[in-house]
């Protein structure tokens, strides 16, 4: 990439020709390693680094309680889906335990997900669609406890935050088998 | 007959001795039958050419189509396909409609196109949040976590890196899940099988960016992340990253289109095609998976007990004869070149096997070289319909000896609600009229 003036190397086909006595390396690969990278600081992949993995690491201060949630979920999220998380036009969020075996299994975040970091990880980035990355980190706690208590996982004073959050046992929790090793 | 010995070095005859299915027929009698059409087509050339001459006082403009005696249009700037392919497109499925227009998919029209590249145009997509409109000049990717050296790469900056060309298949793991639903949907072959598509990916091996950050010997995976809306999410094993993973800058020579990524993506080759994470801006280097939403709730496969397998990455060797199939009409009784795609994540197609009595018998097809590594491959077999009601089947073998399922073992495995991971064979059956349809066999 250096034959068009917008690079960063602003340098051309005709300088690098013209340029005699720059050796050529011949047919084997450039070598790798270029180096071109810029080192980050801690605080600049702080604002990049969004994702919450199961034991919790990653998650904001802030907390929210059902209640709260409750309120969150009508402004922002039944509209798509349903009343009590119910589902139509989007997916069902509540229901479904006991039939993962069944003919007619429904997934949902209380029959299915493993683990409730991942509907706060989901949530913050990607919810609600038209505005995704609106919602504070406080509401997020919130509308994931809403969803949480709707499925029966938690009790309905309970508060979610970075210590409660992650404690979730979900009833899929060992639902899954790891195929990453195998075929 | 020079013509002929020619064409039948270039493509060799397939095989005869195996022939238990009468109705499929050898290659040679299709060159054969190939030359007296030529020849046909000559003839009449001729007798045309005299009916002109006799008319000595009309322009020789007199008797052709107007593209032939009026200047055609003239250069243009970026090239499009004739008005008359105009019904080539893709098909685009928007579950949630208005609400999220840009949540869903569209399928490549595996039916209208030959060979085994995907025209760009073409190329299947999945979006989760749509298609995000990024500025080159502000996109960076980050590569942190348990890395020695955080770094951002600008995309001029990557541009510079030494690249290597690819040619890989990508398929949704979804891809024919409408043949897992209950009834069989009379629909067209890339309605049912097009979320999957083969492009020549150029850009640079991940493993160069990650030796450059220095990778932690703690760090065993990898969170990709996309820059658009949903900020799509995976979670890859890092000897995956280490091996064959590329980022890719160019699809079939051009920049990367903005629904396949602009201005950058993974492709993980033979992997799940939710994999390979388009508009990637984070890396970032993890002991273990992060558990996103799209692999767990989303891309993991529901078992008849009621458990799922999870993180099942590689895409299985599986088949599809695109030509005839469903929604087509055979021209009448007659040669026809059956024709279709295999393709398998665990490396090189082997074989490709078709029938024409629902896998009672079975022929091996033509495989168009050349035969790469997790591409796709093009497969070819003459067929003499004779007008009777057939039932067409392709079944793919890849080099490391995997079969492709039949659908009453995919369907005793996997639950009735899981639609990823469709590998099963499929099944256009032929009527009698020449009508062709998705059937359940």
């Amino acid at each position: 990439m250096f034959t068009r003036k917008r690079t960063a190397t602003g340098l051309t086909a005709a300088a690098l020709l013209a340029a005699c006595g720059t050796p050529l390396m011949g047919p084997q690969p450039l070598p790798q390693g270029l180096n071109l990278g810029r080192v980050v600081t801690a605080d600049e992949i702080k604002a990049w680094d969004i994702s919450i993995s199961p034991s919790g690491a990653g998650l904001p201060p802030g907390s929210g309680s059902v209640k709260q949630g409750a309120a969150v979920y009508a402004a922002k999220c039944e509209a798509c889906h349903g009343a009590n998380g119910a589902g139509k036009p989007a997916d069902a969020l509540v229901g479904g335990q006991g039939t993962l075996a069944s003919d007619n299994p429904v997934r949902t975040v209380g029959s299915y997900w493993p683990h409730a970091t991942t509907l706060f990880d989901y949530v913050r980035r990607a919810m609600p669609t038209n505005a995704p990355k609106s919602l504070t980190d406080s509401e997020v706690y919130a509308v994931s406890a809403y969803i949480l208590q709707l499925n029966g996982i938690i009790a309905q004073d309970a508060v979610m935050n970075a210590q409660t959050l992650p404690q979730v046992k979900m009833p899929n929790r060992d639902g899954f088998v790891d195929f990453s090793e195998k075929k | 007959m020079k013509k002929e010995s020619v064409i039948a070095n270039q493509r060799p005859a397939a095989p005869e001795s195996r022939s238990d299915s009468p109705s499929l027929a050898p290659r040679r009698v299709f060159l054969a039958r190939g030359v007296q059409a030529a020849g046909a087509l000559a003839a009449g050339g001729m007798a045309s050419t005299a009916s002109a001459q006799a008319r000595a006082t009309e322009s020789i403009g007199a008797q052709l189509p107007s593209w032939m005696t009026t200047e055609g249009a003239p250069m243009r700037a970026y090239g499009q396909p004739s008005k008359f392919e105009e019904p080539v497109k893709r098909l685009v499925g928007q579950p949630f409609g208005k609400l999220t227009p840009g949540a869903g998919v569209s399928f490549t029209p595996l039916q209208s196109l030959n060979g085994t590249i995907t025209p760009n145009g073409l190329h299947f997509e999945r979006h989760h949040g749509g298609v995000p409109d990024i500025d080159p000049a502000r996109h960076k990717l980050l590569i942190h976590g348990l890395v020695k050296k955080p770094l951002a790469f600008d995309v001029a900056a990557l541009m510079r890196y030494p690249m290597v060309s690819r040619t890989y298949f990508i398929e949704c793991s979804g891809n024919s899940f409408r043949n897992t639903l209950p009834q069989a949907q009379d629909v067209a072959c890339g309605a049912i099988h097009g979320l999957l598509s083969c492009s020549e990916w150029t850009g640079l091996p991940l493993a160069v960016l990650l030796n450059e950050a220095g990778v932690d010997a703690g760090a065993k995976w990898l969170l990709a992340e996309g820059a658009d809306a949903a900020g799509m999410s995976r979670s890859i094993p890092l000897s995956k990253a280490l091996d064959d993973t590329l980022i890719a800058l160019y699809q079939n020579g051009e920049r990367l289109r903005p629904e396949q990524g602009y201005p950058m993506r993974l492709v993980l080759p033979g992997w799940e095609g939710n994999m390979s994470v388009k508009w990637l801006h984070r890396l970032k280097l993890t002991d273990g998976p992060t558990h996103t939403k799209d692999e767990t709730s989303r891309y993991t496969d529901l078992m008849r007990d009621g458990k799922a397998r999870q993180f099942t990455f590689e895409v299985g060797v599986k088949s599809v004869i695109t030509q005839p199939s469903g929604g087509m009409t055979m021209q009448g009784p007659g040669l026809y070149e059956l024709s279709g795609l295999a393709w398998s994540g665990a490396g090189r197609v082997a074989k490709v096997e078709v029938s024409a009595d629902s896998g009672a018998t079975w022929r091996d097809a033509m495989l168009q070289a050349p035969v790469l590594s997790k591409s796709m491959t093009r497969f070819r077999l003459p067929w003499n319909w004779n007008g009777a009601p057939a039932m067409l089947q392709s079944r793919a073998t890849d080099e490391k000896g995997n079969v492709q399922e039949s659908r009453s073992a995919w369907n005793a495995l996997y639950s009735p609600g899981n639609r990823y991971h469709n590998t099963m064979i499929q099944t256009w059956a032929v009527s009698a009229d020449g009508s062709v349809k998705n059937v359940y066999a």
